[in-house]
């Protein structure tokens, strides 16, 4: 069903519109800078939408008004009665004892606190730095796999294969389940935001697969991260079972598009801009920097808070229960806080950008998305080190929740 | 002579990796990512103190700042 055209952004925005999904930096820039900071909508459940940088570091920062509870950007309704007549009653048990959501994303203090404490170890710079030579290794197969062609699509292909191979070889999960697991995601997070059957089915898949993984980690633990999840003790007491389960749900879910969303718009941005290939190709100590570059310029990831107590923002009345899109992504362009800041620029030397959020729920994953989105550039550029787009028209867009490239062909020398 | 000091408010700081990304001689971090300055944090040179001041431009948190003191 075609929705409504959008007339006036401030007040009937829509995060699902193509032009939206295609091209959000000038609606952006109209609504930062409106003459009220907040816009409004009522469409896909209705929220509120903040794009300046310094709303956005206030919204994130007030937790006691602004819970995570829920953080995705469009409730959709599940089919009518749906929910009760599929499920057994033993299923409904499960449902019960495993609904603790996805700690620590959906989670507030206390719980965020000791939830989000348990990842850090696993994700920091040391830990993940085990990972890159396995990276490098996978970026390369990929590449053999399509270079002879002298085409490739390098979403399809290349981005969206990465992620998830990392993240399975990091919950000690077989790496065949990939393009499972890719499915599964898109299903909950990208293609599932407007489509309540897909994303209840998708949701209850990973749901499923994770509860066996437990079950199995817990008779023959090894060197993986659900092990070492189960084997934590919070208070003196392990860590409930049903908490590990959501959490390793979250780490498939909140690895996997988003990253794969970055290194297809930073190859998107390379293959438009040569001068930008030849940079970093001359100068490769840039590399670091220029991830930061592009995670600013094409951030992924819009998140939404649940309005817990009615509170007033700039004259918004706000009632408990409404939702709040936190567009990490608009502010990432807000000309008050970065110069010039619809250009790439890669050796840019104020970037405090909020791709990964900003406030208790930075990304606990963010060392790791770094290293995946600086392994995959460097072999690209190595191997590819000219490419263009086959068709700039004819690249697709996912966006909402998510914003990156899904098909993006493209050409070089073979 | 001004002495500057490179601080890192610890109740700020969310661990975003920045500093210590940019300047890991003049920043540590634990195992949890939060950072510290190393050592006593005493900016001696040019050198350190513009480093320093990228650190400050690029903390997503405004988590660390340069105190002056003045020293006889
Ligand atoms: C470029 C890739 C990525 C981007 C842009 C991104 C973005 C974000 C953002 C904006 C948040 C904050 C959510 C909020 O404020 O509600 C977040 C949280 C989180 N991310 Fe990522 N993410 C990426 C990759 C990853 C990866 C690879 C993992 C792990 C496998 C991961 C795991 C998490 C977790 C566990 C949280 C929850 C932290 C908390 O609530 O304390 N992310 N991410
Ligand atoms: S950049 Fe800021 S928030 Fe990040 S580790 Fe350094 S001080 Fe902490």
């Amino acid at each position: 069903m075609p929705a409504e055209p959008v007339n006036d952004w401030s007040t009937d925005y829509d995060i699902f519109a193509r032009e939206y999904i295609r091209d959000p930096f000038p609606i952006w820039d109209q609504l930062r800078a409106s003459s009220c900071p907040v816009a409004r909508t009522d469409r896909w459940g209705g929220s509120w939408m903040p794009t300046r940088y310094e709303d956005l570091v206030k919204f994130a920062r007030d937790i006691q008004h602004f819970s995570s509870r829920n953080v995705l950007v469009a409730d959709v309704m599940p089919a009518p009665g749906a929910e009760e007549q599929e499920l057994s009653e033993e299923d409904q048990q499960l449902v019960q004892q495993y609904d603790v959501g996805a700690p620590p994303i959906t989670s507030d203090p206390p719980v965020h606190t000791w939830s989000r404490r348990l990842l850090l170890p696993p994700f920091s710079v040391t830990s993940v730095t085990k990972f890159e030579p396995e990276t490098r290794e996978l970026c390369n197969a990929l590449i053999d796999g399509f270079i002879a062609n002298g085409r490739a699509d390098g979403a399809a292909d290349y981005a969206q294969q990465i992620p998830p191979r990392v993240i399975a070889s990091m919950l000690g999960i077989p790496k065949e389940m990939t393009s499972t697991f890719t499915d599964w995601v898109r299903g909950f997070l990208e293609l599932g935001l407007t489509d309540p059957e897909l994303r209840q089915e998708s949701g209850r898949s990973i749901f499923t697969f994770m509860i066996e993984q437990v079950q199995q980690r817990k008779e023959h633990p090894g060197d993986d991260l659900i092990s070492y999840l189960l084997a934590q003790k919070v208070d003196g007491e392990p860590v409930p079972e049903p908490h590990v389960v959501g959490t390793c749900f979250l780490l498939l879910v909140a690895g996997i598009d988003t990253t794969w969303s970055s290194i297809g718009s930073a190859l998107w941005h390379l293959a438009l801009h040569p001068e930008h290939r030849t940079q970093l190709i001359e100068q490769p100590d840039l590399i670091a920097n220029a991830v930061e570059e592009l995670l600013r310029a094409y951030s992924p990831v819009t998140m939404a808070r649940y309005v817990a107590e009615d509170v007033e923002y700039a004259g918004c009345p706000m009632h408990e229960g409404d939702k709040v899109l936190m567009n990490f992504p608009a502010a990432n362009r807000d000309p008050s806080i970065f110069d010039h800041p619809d250009q790439v620029i890669l050796d840019r030397e104020k970037n405090p950008h909020i791709a990964f959020g900003v406030g208790i729920h930075r990304c606990a994953g963010s060392n790791l998305a770094r290293m995946e989105m600086k392994v995959a550039i460097q072999e690209w550029l190595r191997r590819i080190p000219d490419f263009r787009l086959e068709d700039p028209h004819a690249v697709t867009w996912a966006g909402g929740q998510v914003r990156g490239p899904r098909k993006m062909a493209v050409v070089f020398p073979s | 002579m001004t002495v500057r000091i490179v601080k890192v408010d610890s109740e700020k700081c969310q661990g975003h990796n920045r500093c210590y990304a940019m300047a890991p001689a003049m920043f540590k971090v634990d195992e949890f990512g939060y950072a510290t300055p190393r050592g006593d944090g005493v900016l001696k040179t040019e050198q350190d103190l513009e480093l320093a001041r990228r650190a400050v431009d690029n903390c997503p948190e405004r988590a660390i700042s340069i105190e002056e003191h003045d020293e006889a």
